[in-house]
């Protein structure tokens, strides 16, 4: 008892130390985004690594989610002979939540992942240390431009997904089920508020992308210099991060109703 | 000069460049230094010698103030490194340039971006001169025409060639070099040592290298610093060779003892 005590007191404040250094962290990331001289050319580079390279898998999943939300939501609809509010339906639940929640789980898998394996990979082979070693801080010259590149990408990546969902949607509801296109898209029109849903959508998404950017670059930031130590922070990086989304996306909907 | 007590003017002993007093450093439970105190002179190369986890890589890391002693002074030029704040360390980072065991090239950059690195980033250098620069310094390494390959195209040799001429680029006056004979062929390995030579030769320049290999170190250290249980032994590395402890004997090549070994085994 006493050891299962022990064990739970060292991973306490284990994880609270954690939370210090990772608040550290952040203020550390913070004050690099707005110190000069502007990375302009290492954040482009990560618009591209992380936008540009992620838009195909947002394009398919966003038309996947949307085609299977056309096909459920009018099997359903129809039991109530509501079938009309398809495209509400549809807009509204990606709006809502599976754009945002959908699309942070897929960039952390795709895009945080391989900022992590990247940063971690720099740090074991020293070349964080060798920056240092040339007066140049690696958390301004790395860890900042990636981390704006993932904040950046989240709302638009988020944006594009829903777009797709709303469109495969569509072409279920009107292609297969016969539904009238101006139905579809008038039912989503009147019934879709603009600050609620789609501005609460984008702040959704930008939340769930400062989540991913600290937590990945963290995670690669303090991985352990081994080809093991970087693995196991990259899976670290998805478990944690998708954890952090699904938990926050319950923390911002009961407390905000976005 | 310095005046003695009797008045008499005697020309002064060169201040060494790098001064580490009683300095400790423990990671974890592992003690790696207790009272670590040595010198390493100006313009000179001073080889450091040990066995594996002696501490000779995390001596190289304390001068460069990458990590930091738990106590005790690491004096370069002066200043100590220890308690320095990030923008003092920069300044002191300024004088001085590393080479890596593994070269730590910037992966993403071609090799004369990562040689330019340094002149972008601390210089007002038009890109005409940056070039000149980058050139005079990748010819000063023996490369040529290797401007465009990433460093993931370059042999192990070539790598550690090109981050030797980024660590040199800013003409430090003091430059670190972690094990530079590690993983390279005889002749790679003899191409490197020669111009480690040729550098000090040159401009004056204060080496700390850290070795395991013998005879390099026996033909261009002027002085060595052998790290034997957390502790440092110096002087010239010939005069070393007479020292009582066998394991600074064995350091320098001296065939070792079975019994030495058990000994170290059971430490």
């Amino acid at each position: 008892m006493p050891g299962l005590l022990g064990e739970l007191g060292f991973r306490c404040t284990r994880f609270l130390a954690d939370l210090g250094q990772l608040g550290v962290f952040s203020w550390a990331v913070a004050r690099a985004l707005l110190r000069p001289p502007p990375r302009i050319r290492e954040g482009l580079s990560e618009l591209y690594k992380q936008g540009v390279l992620s838009v195909s898998i947002i394009v398919v999943a966003g038309l996947a989610v949307g085609m299977v939300l056309g096909l459920q939501g009018y099997s359903i609809l129809s039991r109530f002979g509501a079938a009309d509010a398809l495209g509400s339906m549809v807009g509204l639940s990606l709006l809502r939540e599976l754009g945002p929640v959908l699309t942070a789980l897929l960039v952390t898998g795709r895009a945080g992942s391989a900022t992590t394996a990247e940063i971690g990979t720099m740090v074991a082979t020293e070349q964080l240390d060798g920056l240092r070693m040339m007066s140049v801080d690696p958390v301004h010259y790395v860890i900042a431009p990636r981390a704006l590149g993932l904040m950046a990408v989240m709302p638009l990546l988020s944006a594009l997904f829903i777009t797709c969902g709303i469109f495969g949607g569509w072409l279920v509801g009107t292609g297969l089920m016969g539904l009238d296109s101006g139905r579809y898209l008038s039912s989503l029109q009147a019934n879709t508020d603009f600050r609620d849903d789609v501005v609460g959508s984008f702040v959704k998404a930008a939340i769930f992308g400062v989540i991913v950017a600290l937590v990945s670059t963290w995670r690669g930031y303090r991985a352990e210099p081994t080809s093991a130590g970087v693995s196991a922070a990259t899976t670290s990086t998805v478990v944690s991060a998708s954890l952090s989304i699904l938990l926050g996306d319950y923390m911002i909907t009961a407390l905000w109703g976005l | 000069m310095a005046r003695t007590r009797f008045g008499v003017l005697m020309p002064a002993a060169p201040s060494p460049h790098v001064l580490l007093r009683h300095v400790r450093r423990a990671f974890g439970r592992r003690v790696v230094f207790d009272d670590l105190c040595c010198e390493f002179p100006r313009g000179n190369i001073t080889v450091i010698a040990g066995g594996s986890g002696s501490g000779k890589s995390t001596l190289l890391r304390l001068v460069g103030g990458l990590i930091r002693p738990d106590a005790g002074e690491v004096l370069v030029d002066g200043r100590d490194v220890a308690r320095l704040r990030e923008s003092g360390l920069a300044e002191v980072r300024q004088g001085l340039g590393m080479l890596f065991q593994n070269g730590a090239l910037l992966d993403s950059l071609s090799v004369f971006a990562n040689v330019a690195f340094p002149l972008r980033e601390h210089s007002d250098l038009s890109e005409r001169e940056i070039a000149e620069v980058v050139h005079e310094s990748l010819r000063h390494v023996g490369l040529a025409d290797v401007d465009a390959l990433l460093p993931g195209q370059l042999s192990g040799g070539m790598r550690k060639r090109v981050a030797l001429a980024r660590a040199i680029v800013r003409r430090p006056s003091l430059l670190l070099v972690d094990e530079p004979f590690s993983g390279l062929d005889p002749i790679s390995a003899l191409r490197i040592e020669r111009l480690l030579v040729q550098l000090r030769g040159e401009g004056g320049l204060t080496l700390l290298v850290v070795s395991h290999d013998p005879p390099s170190t026996l033909r261009m250290a002027a002085h060595l610093v052998a790290l034997v249980g957390g502790r440092a032994v110096q002087g010239p590395p010939r005069t070393l060779l007479g020292h009582a402890d066998p394991r600074v004997r064995a350091l320098l090549g001296e065939a070792i003892d079975p019994a030495l070994v058990a000994a170290e085994e059971e430490r």
